[in-house]
């Protein structure tokens, strides 16, 4: 297996952009078709949903993502800030951020933003621990090289630090993106007018078993294709 | 806390850290009084803290937290029987195995409580409900520890087993068990963790059953300051449990 890997992995290199291209194209044409099928109506409204639909849990994987990956960089970076508040982070990681929901209500409004801010708030936490833990793993050494040629903060950052921890901050991206989809469908299940969680919701409600069922195997697809991207994504950096 | 010496380099930073916190909400405090921020949207931190009383006095706390705690107890003894025999059987078939582990790995990674509401078809709005969702959270991690513990027994200490002519049962119950416990506790303290956070979010969400149920009918009454007492509260009783298996897993590891 280790053999074939090593053989295989020049050419998988060499091959790499032009692929890398074609797989873009074909994700954004997919993309595109999918929008397409969803407006033209030829499907069962909704059952297709929308992208504007599933938008909500990128912009919290990217707001929760980069909060979290700055947070971590402060956090793993420094041993007393990390022995100050990392504690926090390591015990209100594990509570049921649903129960948040009332609170990003309050602040964001019964509309969109409340559910971006739920799922922006479950992702921060494994994001942010896990690039913590990445930042002490990196090897002195590679710190020590970095000092020596002088390098400013910025370019430690960019050159030293977030090349080393890719693997350990990707792994944090995996788990934040699964709960970041956990918030914001959740959260839309309780209160909202839009969106997966909604849908699912509202089908409960008037016991419409058959588009109930239908919208949750949409939601299963959908978590596990972006699972498997980011774990292929991860695997991809780690080799 | 009370870990080897060095007692100064240790507090600093604790203190730092509370410190920044209480200078957090001192801030907020004037913020709000001053009315740079609308009090009906947070409300003051002094309130909240002032109505934590309130809240325990008239809210049932107790019988809710204890109601929360038999629905993660019922969950945890389901992950536990269901998770661990299954765990076991996976051990014993390699074949099985094979073709169910990545399936069970997968699981562990799907978003189960999303289906809450095929839960609610299924069982009704009832604890049933809830404690079921709990199980399915916590099911994968107890399975596939289970399988982990099992199957990394140490190879001499199953040797040793077979010299002195040890039957399949008394080989698992004297050795394989033993050996694999810390690891299987893992595993349950995963599948409970997992229960109590679905559980709690579960109860929020239909509006049903102990804390989380607390949170939401705060949040109905738009009772700010109680609700997130309430909320603190939750997080409180999370972190407490957080910490009392964390010790007992330590504990299992060190004997």
């Amino acid at each position: 297996m280790a053999g074939h890997a090593l053989t295989a992995a020049p050419t998988g290199r060499s091959l790499a952009s032009p692929v890398a291209r074609v797989r873009t194209a074909l994700i954004v044409v997919a993309l595109l078709a999918w929008e397409a099928l969803a407006a033209s109506g030829l499907v069962v409204h909704d059952v297709v949903p929308s992208l504007g639909k599933i938008a909500s849990a990128l912009w919290s994987l990217v707001i929760g993502g980069v909060t979290g990956a700055v947070v971590g960089l402060v956090l793993g970076g420094n041993r007393f800030l990390s022995r100050a508040f990392e504690p926090y982070l390591h015990y209100l990681g594990p509570t049921p951020k649903i129960i948040f929901f009332p609170i990003m209500i309050m602040w964001f409004g019964v509309g969109g933003g409340s559910k971006i801010a739920m799922g922006a708030l479950s992702c921060f936490f494994p994001v942010a621990l896990s690039t913590a833990v990445g930042m002490r793993q990196i090897e002195p050494v590679l710190v020590r090289v970095g000092k020596s040629f002088r390098a400013t903060t910025a370019q430690m950052v960019a050159k030293i630090y977030l090349p080393a921890i890719r693997p350990a901050m990707l792994t944090g991206l995996r788990l934040g993106l699964g709960v970041a989809v956990i918030g914001v469908l959740l959260a839309e299940t309780k209160l909202s007018n839009r969106g997966l969680g909604y849908l699912v919701i509202q089908r409960y409600t008037t016991f419409d078993m058959p588009g109930m069922y239908a919208l949750l195997i949409v939601v299963f697809l959908l978590a596990i294709v972006a699972n498997a991207l980011l774990t292929r994504w991860s695997g991809d950096s780690v080799r | 806390m009370s870990e080897n010496g060095s007692g100064d380099s240790r507090f600093g930073p604790v203190a730092v850290g509370l410190a920044t916190i209480v200078i957090v909400f001192a801030i907020l405090e004037a913020m709000l009084r001053a009315g740079w921020i609308n009090r009906f949207i947070v409300p003051l931190p002094s309130a909240v803290v002032a109505s934590f009383g309130r809240v325990i006095a008239e809210e049932n706390v107790l019988h809710r937290t204890l109601f929360t705690g038999a629905e993660a107890l019922a969950a945890g003894v389901f992950v536990a029987i269901v998770g661990g025999a299954l765990g076991v059987l996976l051990t014993r078939s390699r074949l099985l195995r094979l073709a169910t582990e990545g399936w069970v790995a997968a699981l562990a990674a799907a978003p189960l409580v999303l289906i809450y509401p095929l839960f609610l078809v299924l069982f009704g709005r009832n604890a049933l409900t809830i404690i079921m969702i709990g199980f399915a959270a916590g099911l994968p991690p107890m399975i596939l520890k289970t399988v982990e513990g099992l199957s990394g027994t140490r190879r001499v200490l199953i040797d040793v087993g077979r010299s002195f002519g040890l039957s399949s049962a008394q080989e698992f119950w004297k050795i394989r068990f033993p050996a694999a416990l810390p690891t299987i506790f893992v595993g349950l303290r995963l599948g409970i963790m997992f229960a109590l956070i679905n559980i709690v979010g579960v109860e929020f969400l239909i509006n049903f059953g102990g804390l989380g149920q607390l949170v939401n009918e705060l949040a109905e009454r738009y009772d700010l300051p109680a609700m997130y007492a309430a909320i603190v509260f939750v997080v409180l009783v999370s972190v407490a449990f957080f910490l009392a298996t964390e010790r007992i897993e330590r504990w299992l590891a060190t004997r």
